[in-house]
C-alpha cells in the first residue's frame, strides 16, 4: 500500500464529486428502484445514487454483454453484404461492489480467451470502473468471503472506501487518476488514512469469515465426489426452471444467436441474447435429444460451471459470492444451503468409508 | 452510442458461392461450394463450419470433402429444419456465408501408419466421407481400411456412387447394411452393429472412427470393446447445437468440455465416464 496512491474525498463533497464526473461522461451507478431493489442505471444527479445498497437485480455485466448485442448487419439483394459491427460508448460505472467486479473479471477471462471476442474487448475498452468496497455484509445470501471477492484486488480504475468522514481512494490506473485530476476534488492521503485504513481491513477480516463449510481449494474435489449427490433430486423437486438465477448472474454468459429481418426483407440484423441452460431448448439437438432433459441436470450443470469446470478450463472459481442467484429464486434455492449439503453428504460418505 | 464495423470480428462471414447442387436422397443435398475471394477452406477432416442464409439463421455442418482438394469443399445437408429447408430451395450460382473451420477433426497424422475402421450410422458417413477421402488420396500412409455402413432403408444410402466404387476398390473393405429392406435390395439387413463382429480386425493397431445418430454410439462402442480395441483408439464425433463455433455460448457443452472447441471428434477414453456426453 503506497500512499502516493491514495487519494482523500471527503463525504460532504461526494454529491460534487459524481455532480462533475457527469460532466466528464455517461456515469452508470446504483439507484434505488423500491422494494429493497437496485439497479445500475444512467443519473442525470448525483441525488439518485444510492451509495449504501445490496447488490443490483441484475450485475453490470449488462453494460459488457448486453441483453441483445448486435454481432452482424447485412443486406441481401443484388449483392450479398455483412459488416460485423458494434455498439459502444464511454461509461463510468460507479459504485461497483468487489463481487461485481470479480464477475467481470471472470466474462473478461472467457471472452478474451481465443477466438477472442472482439466486439466485448472494444466495449470493454471505453468503460471505466469506479469500485466501492463493501465495510460489511449485504445481506445474509452474500458469500464473498469464501470466494475471496469481499476484498479490492484488481479490475478498477478507481477503488472508493468509506472510513469515518471520507473516502479513501485508491487510484488503480491512469484512467483513475485522470478523473482524480480533473474533478479536482481530491486532497493527498496522509500516513494517518492509511492507518485507518488499515484498522478497517483488519475488522473487515473479522466481519467476513468464510460462509461455506469448507475452503475454495476443496472445490474439484468436492465436486468430483458429488455428480450423484442426493441434493440434486431435491432440486429437481424445487426448481421452476425458470432461469432468473442465470439471468441474474454476474458470471453467466451463455447466449443464443438470433436473426431480424426489416420490412424491406433486404436488410437485418443478426445478434446474441442472453440465454440459460435451465431452459428446456438449451441442450436439445436434432431429432430431439435432449442431453440435459431433467432439470436436476440442469441445476446441477449450472453449479458445476460455477464451482468445477471453470476452475480446470480458466483456473477460476466462476461464483462472486453476490447472493443474487439466491435472492432472486422463487423456488428458494440457496446456494449456500446447496454448497453446505454437497460438503454434508460427501463428509458422511468418506467417514463411512473408515468406519 | 458509436457503432463502428470491426472487420476481424470472429462473427465476420466469408461468401461462398453455389458451384453445383446434388440431390442424393429424398431429403439429403451435396453442396459444392467455393469461396467468392477464390481462397481455400485449410480444414482437417471431421471439423465443421458454421453456414448462414442472412435472415433465416446459422448452422454448424462438417465439411464432407477431402481437406486435400484445393478447387472447392462440399457440404452434405439434410433439410430438417429452418435453415436446412431453406438452404434446398437455393440454386447454383447463389451466394452464402461461411466462417470456419471449427473444433478438432480427426487427427490423421496420429492415425496414419494404423489401420483404419470406419463406422458410419446414416448421415454420419459426412464427416467420415472427408476422412474417406483423404485416406483414399493417402492410401500408402493407411494400413487396411475397413468401412462400414449403416442406414434405415436402401432409399436413405448417400453417396450411392461413390459407395459402389468404394466396394469395388481392392485396398478397401467395405460392408453396408440397412435396417429394413425393400425387394430390391440384395445387402445385409440389420443394425450397424451385426457387421462389427465379422470384421477381420488387429485390434492394437487399428483406430475406430464412428459417426452416427446419438442412440447408435453405446452399441458401436460396446462391440468394438468386445473386439478388443483400446479406449483411446476409439474415435467418436458429438452432434450438439452449436451457435457460436467458439467455446463461448455455451450450448454444446459436455460436463468440461466444449463440443465445437474441444471437439467434435473425442476418444472414448475423453469421455468414457462423463455423464451427460452419450
Amino acid at each position: 500500500m503506497k500512499t502516493e496512491h491514495y487519494r482523500i474525498l471527503e463525504k460532504s463533497k461526494i454529491t460534487d464529486f459524481l455532480d462533475k464526473l457527469n460532466t466528464i461522461s455517461k456515469i452508470a451507478a446504483p439507484v434505488y428502484k423500491g422494494f429493497n431493489n437496485y439497479a445500475f442505471q444512467t443519473i442525470k444527479s448525483a441525488e439518485e445514487v444510492s451509495l449504501k445498497y445490496i447488490p443490483t437485480v441484475i450485475p453490470p455485466k449488462k453494460y459488457f454483454l448486453p441483453t441483445k448485442d448486435s454481432l452482424l448487419e447485412f443486406t441481401v439483394g443484388n449483392e450479398l453484404k455483412v459488416e460485423p459491427t458494434v455498439e459502444y460508448e464511454n461509461l463510468i460505472l460507479f459504485g461497483v461492489h468487489t463481487c461485481d467486479i470479480a464477475g467481470i473479471r471472470c466474462l473478461n477471462m472467457v471472452l478474451s480467451d481465443k477466438p477472442k471476442d472482439t466486439a466485448y474487448l472494444i466495449r470493454k475498452k471505453h468503460i471505466t470502473i469506479i469500485g466501492l468496497e463493501c465495510n460489511d455484509y449485504c445481506d445474509e445470501f452474500a458469500s464473498c468471503a469464501f470466494v475471496g471477492a469481499h476484498l479490492p484486488t484488481t479490475g478498477y480504475d478507481l477503488m472508493f472506501t468509506e472510513l469515518e468522514d471520507y473516502f479513501i481512494v485508491h487510484i488503480h490506473s491512469t484512467k483513475g487518476s485522470d478523473i482524480i485530476e480533473k474533478t479536482g476534488l481530491f486532497k493527498p492521503a496522509q500516513t494517518i488514512h492509511m492507518e485507518e485504513l488499515k484498522v478497517l481491513r483488519e475488522k473487515k477480516s473479522a466481519i467476513f469469515n468464510n460462509e461455506i463449510p469448507t475452503e475454495r481449494r476443496y472445490l474439484p474435489d468436492l465436486f468430483d465426489r458429488s455428480f450423484n449427490a442426493s441434493i440434486w433430486k431435491e432440486l429437481e423437486q424445487k426448481c421452476l426452471s425458470c432461469g432468473n438465477c442465470t439471468a441474474v448472474c454476474p458470471t453467466c454468459y451463455c447466449f443464443d444467436i438470433k436473426e431480424n429481418v426489416d420490412l424491406s426483407l433486404q436488410a437485418g440484423e443478426r445478434y446474441r441474447v442472453w440465454f440459460s441452460c435451465q431452459l428446456d431448448p438449451f441442450a436439445k439437438v436434432a431429432g430431439g435429444i435432449d442431453f440435459r432433459r431433467e432439470r436436476s441436470a440442469r441445476q446441477r450443470h449450472r453449479f458445476y460451471r460455477k464451482f468445477r469446470y471453470h476452475i480446470d478450463r480458466y483456473g477460476m472459481v466462476f461464483c462472486t459470492g453476490c447472493g443474487r442467484c439466491s435472492r432472486t429464486c422463487m423456488a428458494g434455492i440457496k446456494l449456500k444451503e446447496v454448497l453446505t449439503s454437497l460438503i454434508r453428504e460427501s463428509e458422511a460418505k468418506i467417514w463411512r468409508k473408515w468406519l | 452510442m458509436a457503432k463502428v464495423v470491426i472487420k476481424d470480428s470472429p462473427y465476420n462471414l466469408k461468401k461462398a458461392k453455389i458451384l453445383d447442387i446434388k440431390p442424393l436422397t429424398e431429403k439429403e443435398k451435396l453442396f459444392k461450394l467455393v469461396f467468392e475471394d477464390k481462397t481455400w477452406l485449410d480444414f482437417e477432416p471431421g471439423q465443421f463450419i458454421m453456414v448462414s442464409l442472412m435472415g433465416i439463421g446459422e448452422i454448424p455442418v462438417s465439411v464432407c470433402s477431402s481437406p486435400l482438394n484445393r478447387h472447392y469443399f462440399e457440404i452434405c445437408v439434410r433439410a430438417v429444419g429452418k435453415v436446412t429447408n431453406s438452404l434446398h430451395k437455393l440454386n447454383v450460382g447463389d451466394i452464402i456465408g461461411v466462417r470456419g473451420p471449427y473444433g478438432n477433426g480427426f487427427p490423421i497424422k496420429i492415425i496414419e501408419g494404423h489401420d483404419l475402421l470406419i463406422i458410419a450410422g446414416g448421415l454420419g458417413l459426412a464427416p467420415l466421407r472427408s476422412l474417406i477421402l483423404y485416406a483414399i488420396d493417402n492410401r500408402r500412409d493407411f494400413g487396411e481400411i475397413h468401412i462400414l455402413f449403416g442406414c434405415k432403408t436402401p432409399g436413405e444410402l448417400l453417396f450411392e456412387e461413390e459407395i459402389e466404387e468404394w466396394s469395388k476398390r481392392l485396398d478397401i473393405h467395405f460392408a453396408c447394411t440397412v435396417d429394413r429392406a425393400d425387394p430390391d435390395w440384395k445387402g445385409n439387413v440389420g443394425l450397424i452393429t451385426s457387421l462389427i463382429p465379422g470384421v477381420d480386425l488387429d485390434p492394437a493397431n487399428t483406430y475406430a472412427a464412428v459417426v452416427g445418430p446419438p442412440v447408435m454410439y453405446k452399441f458401436v462402442i460396446k462391440e468394438l470393446l468386445a473386439k478388443g480395441l483400446p479406449v483411446d483408439q476409439i474415435l467418436l464425433s458429438f452432434e450438439r447445437h452449436m451457435k457460436c463455433g467458439m467455446g463461448k455460448c455455451g450450448r454444446c457443452q459436455i460436463q468440461n468440455l466444449y463440443c465445437c472447441k474441444d471437439g467434435p471428434v473425442f476418444t472414448f477414453k475423453e469421455i468414457m465416464d462423463m455423464a451427460e456426453a452419450l
